[in-house]
């Protein structure tokens, strides 16, 4: 079984799945992490409880009732981000391959400065609880809103399942608890969180995790630095006594221009596209405090990529062929220094080295409730998807009372609950390592093109956005299956048909091309009518007067 | 809905105008930077990884890749500060100006 581990748990699965791997074992109980996770979760369920006191109405289930600040928000949009995957998969990947892990996490910043050039605003000014709201603002709402929720349902079930089976693993690795319950104790308090407190526990467990998580960071950090005096030319003559010089240059992460390319336009085009991150921006009142919410959250994101690049050489000198962490079993059949665990342990292990079984279990537990605030996000964004896309604005035509709506939210809530604990465990020894691809891009060739067009050309059409929407999605599908991680990795062909492991750079500009090409050859009386609706669109954007939950005095 | 008036109002107010072309130039111009410094460096692995791989001084480890890869996160976060510096002042204040013209009618 090759058992691909931590990746899946959030933005990176695909990518850097080459860097990840080994068997699962189950471990003894660790008491110092399980006290510190309780910690954790009663701490988290009392704010739910809180929360559940303050949220009354739909305003309040979906956006917190638009009461976040731009700097909670840009701690909770880091929260988000910065799933276990991001912590343990990109430190595991600076501990293999070094400087490739560097060039891997710049990808996932680097779409946040556009997002706040070019989305940020307008898409505060015009939504009100998803961005479908956005997508269908002056389209033919059945159609637009049918695609924009299927779009956003698909990247929520595929990241869930990524997360769900990561979370079983490492919790059975780092807990010593049963895959099942892993996967069902976080499919349970993720319910209880979203049904109970909405998008205000949700917020509030995402800071709380976050300001953990770069705690911990930090911490680690710094203790790596102090061993060698702060100075940065030590540490790195360190590592490279013990892997080679080879770590402190590019490898073959990007090995071509195309791939080069493709992952950069998935990673960025994608981070645009994803709902549970375009959600965050209606929890804050205005535009001003979503365009502050960015900067804070790019510069948490940065910051934290800058410390996993330390942690991982830490690692490299500090766990790496350190007998306590050597997996003895391992080595005697494959050789080499395998770490207990495998290599997503590398930042875990570090944690030891420099902090002993306190700081372990914190870090541990720190993992744990980074996927439990993670997958409670992206839970609501799907909920809202189907109680507010596609039953108030599809099924009901618009016509639908906040409590009926709520209602439908709670219920859905709780079978994407379901959903995912069954998925996670019938999934648990597939090779899923596509799928966090996948969500990304179709994030990037269906969600993103639509809501940056509408937002942005006055010639869109309902027809251009639903052929070219629909378009995008089915070549990205399309292309991942017949690549090499599906093609080849899953159902065990030889050669890939198409030989790219990311296809944005092709189902991207499929979208944008056939949407062009299907609105301006669009003669309808209601593309003319589309077209002139954008004017109003675009004051209202463009100012925010109008738009939810401003201040109109 | 908003009534013919404010947005008539609004459309014909020069500060409107002042206010899309300052913001979405500069949005642009902005992430026009940030492509050029991340595919610049994408392309710069894919093309030139030596160039990365050469040590920064004589003597040194480290390798002209690490400030530079360190220098595209710095670049992300200078870039939104910039954006985030003007907009708070300039652009806030032409939105302010706008809403009190259109108000007047309403």
């Amino acid at each position: 079984m090759r058992a691909p581990l931590f990746l899946l748990l959030g933005c990176i699965g695909l990518y850097a799945s080459e860097a990840l791997g080994g068997v699962v074992e189950k471990q003894p109980l660790n008491m110092e992490a399980i006290s510190m996770f309780l910690t954790f979760v009663v701490a988290t369920l009392g704010i739910t409880y809180w929360a559940a006191k303050r949220t009354r109405n739909t305003k309040d289930f979906y956006t917190a009732g638009g009461g976040i600040t731009g700097f909670q928000n840009g701690m909770a949009i880091a929260g988000d981000y910065m799933s276990a995957a991001s912590f343990l998969g990109i430190s595991a990947l600076v501990y293999t391959k070094g400087y490739d892990g560097l060039i891997y996490s710049i990808g996932f910043l680097v779409g946040w400065p556009i997002i706040l050039f070019l989305i940020a605003e307008p898409l505060r000014n015009l939504g009100k609880y998803t961005f479908a709201d956005v997508a269908s603002y002056r389209l033919k709402q059945l159609p637009i809103r049918t695609l924009a929720a299927f779009g956003s349902i698909a990247t929520v079930i595929l990241y869930l399942i990524a997360q769900m089976v990561g979370a079983g693993k490492l919790i059975q690795l780092l807990f010593g608890l049963e895959y099942e319950v892993a996967v069902i104790l976080v499919g349970v308090l993720m319910v209880l969180y979203v049904t109970f407190g909405g998008m205000l526990a949700t917020t509030w467990v995402q800071i709380i995790k976050a300001f953990l998580l770069l705690s911990g960071a930090t911490f680690m950090a710094i203790a790596v630095m102090a061993q060698y005096n702060f100075n940065f030319e030590t540490l790195f003559a360190k590592a490279i006594e013990i892997k080679g010089s080879k770590i402190m240059a590019p490898g073959a992460l990007i090995s071509d221009p195309v791939s080069a390319l493709s992952l950069g336009i998935a990673l960025m085009f994608g981070t645009a596209g994803l709902p549970h991150i375009l959600m965050r921006f209606f929890t804050v009142r205005d535009a001003k405090e979503a365009r502050k919410s960015v900067f804070y959250a790019t510069g948490f994101i940065g910051y934290f990529y800058i410390l996993t690049f330390i942690i991982g050489f830490g690692a490299i000198v500090m766990v790496y062929g350190n007998p306590l962490y050597l997996d003895m079993a391992k080595q005697a059949i494959d050789g080499g220094s395998p770490i207990l665990g495998g290599d997503n342990m590398a930042a875990i292990h570090l944690s030891h080295a420099v902090g002993g079984d306190w700081f372990l279990g914190f870090i541990s537990a720190v993992a744990f409730a980074t996927i439990l605030a993670v997958v409670s996000g992206l839970t609501l964004a799907g909920a809202s998807a189907i109680s507010h896309d596609i039953y108030t604005s599809v099924i009901c035509d618009g016509h639908s009372d906040g409590k009926k709506e709520m209602k439908v939210s709670k219920i859905a809530t709780i079978v994407l609950g379901a959903l995912a604990i069954y998925l996670g465990i019938t999934f648990e020894d597939q090779n899923i390592a596509f799928m966090v691809g996948l969500a990304f891009a179709i994030a990037a060739s269906a969600n993103f093109p639509i809501l940056f067009l509408s937002m942005f050309w006055s010639r869109l059409t309902t027809r251009g956005a639903l052929i070219g929407g629909i378009l995008g999605l089915s070549t990205a599908i399309f292309l991942v299956i017949l690549g090499p991680t599906v093609w080849v990795d899953v159902l065990g062909n030889v050669d890939p048909v198409f030989p790219y492991k990311y296809p944005a750079l092709f189902s991207v500009s499929m979208a944008f091309v056939s949407i062009w090409f299907f609105s301006i050859t669009d003669k309808s009386e209601r593309a003319v009518r589309e077209h002139d609706a954008f004017e109003a669109q675009f004051i209202r954007s463009q100012t925010g007067i109008g738009a939810e939950g401003a201040n109109e005095h | 809905m908003m009534k013919q008036e404010i947005f008539d109002r609004i459309k014909n107010d020069p500060n409107y105008a002042l206010l899309v072309q300052k913001r979405s130039r500069f949005g642009w111009q902005l992430s026009f930077i940030m492509l050029f410094i991340y595919f610049g460096f994408v392309l710069l692995i894919a093309f030139n990884p030596t160039f990365l791989a050469q040590p920064l001084c004589p003597k040194s480890v480290v390798t002209v890749g690490i400030p530079l890869g360190l220098g595209v996160i710095i670049s992300a976060f200078v870039l939104t500060g910039i954006y985030v510096w003007r907009a708070n002042r300039e652009f806030d204040e032409l939105t302010q100006k706008i809403k009190t013209n259109a108000k007047e009618v309403a």
